[in-house]
């Protein structure tokens, strides 16, 4: 797993592999398998994700009744045509919304990087797909470049809100969405990098406190903010809107950040919006139905 | 961690360390104890037993030990699976004083009167770790096949095991022993790179010190229950 963006750039310009492939290169070395196998696995992620966002069920609510049936209403606000968004971000907003509440909901999705930030990559990367009628085949190796990105932060910092706040989940997320955004748009590795930097840029500091410790509030309408920071963040990016702080850098922020924040609001579901009185009554409400 | 932790698992939600890994320590307690469970005991520990409600952490368990893998579609309905396939269970909630707050002990009975005591812990992003096993500390993941020998506390046996294992090719990736007291019961875990054959633990059993020899196998014996992996096929 590469611990650098910096150091995959490089290679990208001096071998002139693309940045998917190397990424892809890495995986076949570590796990000992061919191009060929590792395209399948990645695919049967891709073709998962699709699967989880075709059978959303609307009808179905959380454990806690807090999430569920939200989709639904941004497809039907959509099909009304009322988001100030437009269709485009209007369709991502419904798909990640839909993955994130079919996670909250016990039904089957695909972690990327984590369950609870699950929504992020499918929502942008599905919606993107059938704007521009781009071919699977050059999805998958966009998902390559998403994948990359998350085992830089993974092995530079972190992925989990445990260890690093919203901000290691929602936000490696959108970074990896981003990523792979530019590289659709045409973007070589530094567009991807860029691109990913400035996601996460974006999302520094976001605490990780949901309520009653549970992935479902604010996590479900996170996705949704992490999906659409992705793709300003390649449009700022294709734009040619540069990151001042280089990536790898922005990453190690996003670390020390982590490193100082409490663990009251580090998945633990005591402070920020778990604690406040109306989190503090949900986690009551479900402690009493043991 | 490897690409397929970056993007992956497919699992069935809502949290990897929660429900996907209840679901992990389920399969690895049904696979310790070598056959199908009659009965399980289930005792959930600090978060687990805090938030284990709303993440499914006792669907997901049951689900485990019925067989069923972290992407099984049926995990929300293991209760009513485990009451078709004659499987009884109770929860409820323990202190296990500083172990790792997602933590559950386990005591199972088999099919055939066999038992099985463990504690097991889901550390992150999946990943679990067994911590204790028939009252005696142990610490693996579940990831290699696992020798576990229960001995009693003599000279000798960590040689004749490891000596076998050497003769038929099995390289030990970890090894580690604990015991209860001086001559008492001891316990050697061996983490191997090849599976262990079935033989060769009949064989380990029947010798005279060996109190219980206990394997986890990755190899997948019996597939899951009520299992729903169909996937689209690839469109394009």
């Amino acid at each position: 797993m590469y611990q650098s963006l910096d150091k995959l750039c490089k290679l990208e310009a001096e071998h002139g592999t693309p940045f998917w492939k190397i990424v892809q290169e890495d995986d076949c070395r570590e796990r000992g398998i061919t191009p060929e196998e590792s395209f399948a696995g990645m695919q049967s992620m891709y073709e998962a994700m699709r699967y989880a966002d075709e059978h959303y069920d609307e009808t179905l609510l959380s454990a806690s009744g807090l999430v569920g049936t939200e989709g639904k209403k941004m497809t039907d606000a959509r099909a009304a045509g009322k988001l100030l968004c437009g269709d485009f971000i209007g369709k991502v907003m419904e798909k990640a919304l839909k993955t994130s509440e079919s996670n909250a909901c016990m039904k089957r999705i695909v972690a990327a990087p984590t369950a609870g930030s699950c929504g992020v990559v499918p929502a942008v990367f599905l919606s993107l797909q059938e704007e521009r009628q781009i071919p699977t085949e050059k999805m998958v190796e966009a998902l390559y470049v998403a994948a990359g990105i998350g085992g830089v932060i993974g092995s530079r910092a972190f992925l989990a809100g445990a260890a690093g706040g919203c901000q290691a989940e929602i936000g490696s997320a959108s970074a990896m969405a981003a990523g792979g955004v530019a590289y659709l748009m045409g973007g070589g590795a530094p567009e991807i990098a860029n691109a990913a930097a400035l996601a996460l840029k974006n999302l520094l500091g976001l605490a990780c406190d949901p309520v009653a410790g549970l992935v479902e509030v604010p996590c479900v309408k996170r996705n949704v903010m992490g999906a659409v920071n992705a793709l300003t963040s390649a449009d700022m990016t294709m734009a040619g809107i540069f990151s001042k702080i280089p990536p790898d850098q922005v990453i190690d922020a996003m670390k020390s950040i982590g490193r100082s924040m409490h663990e009251d609001i580090r998945e633990t579901g005591k402070g920020g919006l778990a604690g406040t009185p109306a989190g503090i009554a949900v986690r009551e409400r479900m402690a009493g139905l043991d | 961690m490897n690409l397929t932790d970056i993007i992956g698992p497919v699992m069935v939600g809502p949290s990897s360390s929660h429900t996907a890994g209840a679901v992990k320590i389920g399969q690895v307690g049904r696979k310790l104890l070598g056959e199908r469970v009659a009965h399980a005991e289930i005792f959930f520990h600090g978060s687990f037993l805090a938030t284990g409600k709303g993440h499914g952490t006792d669907r997901a368990l049951v689900a485990g030990l019925l067989g069923m893998r972290v992407d099984d579609v049926a995990i929300p309905d293991s209760f009513r699976i485990a009451g078709e396939e004659g499987m009884t269970f109770s929860i409820s909630g323990i202190d296990l004083g500083d172990a790792h707050p997602n933590s559950v002990k386990m005591r199972l009975t088999g099919e055939s009167g066999k038992s099985l005591e463990a504690v097991a812990a889901s550390v992150g992003g999946g990943q679990i770790e067994i911590h204790e096993l028939d009252r005696l500390k142990v610490n693996f993941s579940g990831e290699y096949p696992t020798l576990i020998v229960h001995n009693i506390d003599k000279p000798g046996y960590v040689t004749e095991v490891t000596a076998i294992l050497a003769k038929k090719s099995i390289n030990i990736a970890t090894m580690q022993l604990y015991r209860a007291s001086r001559g008492g019961n001891a316990v050697m875990v061996i983490e191997c790179d090849q599976e262990v054959s079935q033989e060769f633990i009949e064989w380990l059993e029947q010798r005279e010190g060996i109190i219980k020899v206990t394997y986890l196998s990755m190899e997948e014996r019996e597939s899951g229950l009520a299992s729903d992996m169909r996937y689209p096929q690839a469109a394009e």
